[in-house]
């Protein structure tokens, strides 16, 4: 195997590593951060079920991210992952809320412009919408999850100290379910753009034939598990803190519904069962974690008077949302021009 | 997660629901010593019953102390680890006022005449039913938040009601002919039996609070 092959694998599993470090927070960050879950049982959980979740039903999103921009040759999937990569990083710095997937979309359209190549609109229209979609529905589901709660606990009588383990309990479940989730949705992220190109020889375990992309999946998967355990311990502290506010229980529903929001954008399944009763299909589409979670908080927030919103800082995840892929779109642009014109590689 | 979560779980609630189980019963033996002071004086029934409501106070601090000790080594309960602890720390200082005012009859032997002895036995039954009140209102919290606002109108109803017959008490003791000193002393019981009924109240004060913010 060519060893430029790994550096150029290196900006998505830099791309995966801050996935890690900070959609795991949107995971299991609220129960870290108020202390209801370890930071080593959840990055544990976290860990396995990203993985799972990539490996197993990761291939949805990756192919439309695929029909987004197919980036065959190496050296411009190097720069789509790694501009998405910059781009999450500055937002970061700048203390807006990132998300990889608009990241990584912006990125591609990026490289879509500089190759000259046409944006597939119809896709591009389906991932767009998803931006709104996502977090409304996730509003939805968790509005109706917490009225569900509302009226539960009205007539059950559970004593506090048991809800307490009950609601430990549920947590680490829907971490799981959300983790899973954030592999199978996310994946595409990570690795997607590398796909096209096939970098990675078959691998031959035994039986078992690995190929490039399953190959690909498990390295993002890793890189992203990665991510959880190296760094990700401050941001939950740091989402925990900041949605201090929610109680455990509220918490709790903000992160089912976050899980089953990605996992409706990740799932053939669901998708294949809509088809089949003649329904409106979900788009597999990678969505953003940190959206799902944001619309989930607002949704709980206007069924209690909508007096915990804090407006300005909605308003700076909103210019976020908008800021991440134009970011990552001129990174990109500008990355693929010095790698063509000054390093003489071939980017299309 | 720790796999024996749920047994640890269900014998720390068996403890709280143990702790109010010791103010029920301070309650219903400190009813039972006073009204005995009042009919007999000092005697080895009273001085049993003031042993009873010592032991349970000591094992009222040992259920506090393990409460609140496994809540911070599991880290339990995070959002309402504080309210429970300020619950319990000051339902232990009621059942430490009962323990008081008993020892109290029992080192000071106050001297009650017949024409007042039936205003403190009102008096009596009004605080413990205050007392009452209040550990059903602390069971409820911890169960069925949504119920603490009727239990405490009742002992805000009770504390009231018992403020009421020590005012008319101290007056009756005070328009007596008996010696100031006499008087004084009479009055300091008053206080002392009706402040079970205020510290009832302040602790309905603080669970009011409590029951709110559990059902936001």
């Amino acid at each position: 195997m060519d060893p430029l092959i790994l550096i150029f694998l290196s900006s998505g599993l830099f791309l995966g590593w801050a996935l890690g470090a900070n959609d795991a927070a949107n995971v299991f960050g609220t129960a870290v951060g108020t202390k209801m879950v370890r930071f080593r049982t959840a990055a544990i959980i976290c860990s396995i079920f990203i993985i799972l979740g990539a490996l197993i039903s990761g291939g949805g999103t990756t192919h439309t991210l695929g029909k987004l921009g197919a980036i065959s040759a190496l050296p411009g999937a190097f720069m789509t992952a790694l501009s998405a990569a910059l781009a999450v990083y500055s937002m970061t710095k700048s203390g807006l809320p990132v998300s990889t997937s608009q990241a990584i979309v912006g990125a591609i359209i990026g490289w879509n412009l500089f190759s000259g190549s046409q944006t597939d609109a119809s896709t591009l229209t389906k991932i767009l919408s998803t931006w709104i979609i996502c977090p409304v529905l996730s509003a939805i589901i968790a509005i109706i999850l917490f009225k569900m709660h509302k009226f539960t606990s009205k007539r059950i009588s559970i004593h506090m100290i048991m809800a307490d383990a009950y609601t430990r309990f549920a947590l680490i479940i829907a971490g799981a379910l959300g983790a899973y989730s954030l592999g199978a949705n996310n994946i595409a992220n990570v690795i997607g753009v590398f796909i096209p190109g096939e970098p990675l020889p078959a691998l031959q375990v035994g039986t078992f034939i690995f190929s490039s992309t399953q190959q690909l999946f498990l390295l993002g998967g890793v890189a992203i598990a990665t991510g959880v355990w190296t760094y990700s311990k401050r941001v939950m502290m740091t989402v925990g803190n900041n949605l201090g506010r929610l109680s455990a229980n509220s918490a709790l529903i903000a992160v089912i519904s976050h899980s089953i929001v990605l996992f409706m954008f990740a799932s053939r399944g669901l998708e294949a069962w809509l088809a089949g009763h003649g329904l409106p299909t979900i788009p597999l589409v990678p969505v953003s974690s940190s959206q799902a979670v944001v619309g989930a908080v607002v949704g709980i927030s206007i069924l209690q008077g909508a007096a915990g919103i804090r407006w300005s800082v909605l308003g700076k995840i909103v210019a976020g949302w908008v800021a991440t892929p134009l970011a990552a779109c001129f990174i990109c642009f500008i990355g693929l021009f010095f790698l063509q014109n000054v390093f003489g590689l071939t980017v299309q | 997660m720790d796999l024996n979560l749920f047994r640890r779980t269900k014998q720390l609630e068996q403890q709280i629901d143990g702790f109010f189980d010791k103010l029920s019963e301070s309650s219903v033996v400190y009813r039972l010593a006073v009204r005995l002071y009042l009919r007999e004086g000092l005697n080895d029934e009273f001085q049993e019953r003031l042993e009873r409501i010592n032991r349970l106070e000591s094992e009222a601090d040992t259920l506090r102390r393990d409460i609140e000790k496994q809540l911070y080594s599991d880290t339990l309960i995070p959002d309402s680890r504080g309210d429970v602890l300020g619950l319990i720390e000051t339902v232990d200082q009621l059942l430490s006022q009962f323990e008081g005012s008993l020892w109290a009859l029992s080192i000071e032997k106050p001297d009650i005449p017949d024409e007042f002895r039936n205003g403190y036995r009102k008096l009596t039954n009004m605080v413990v039913k205050a007392a009452d009140e209040l550990a059903l209102s602390g069971r409820a919290f911890f169960r069925s938040p949504q119920d603490v606002p009727a239990h405490n109108h009742k002992v805000m109803l009770y504390e009231k009601e018992a403020d009421a017959i020590s005012t008319k008490l101290k007056m009756a003791i005070f328009a007596s002919d008996l010696e100031l000193s006499h008087k004084i002393h009479l009055r300091e019981f008053v206080e002392q039996i009706d402040s079970v009924a205020d510290l009832a109240e302040d602790v309905t004060d603080r669970l009011a609070i409590y029951a709110i913010k559990r059902l936001i």
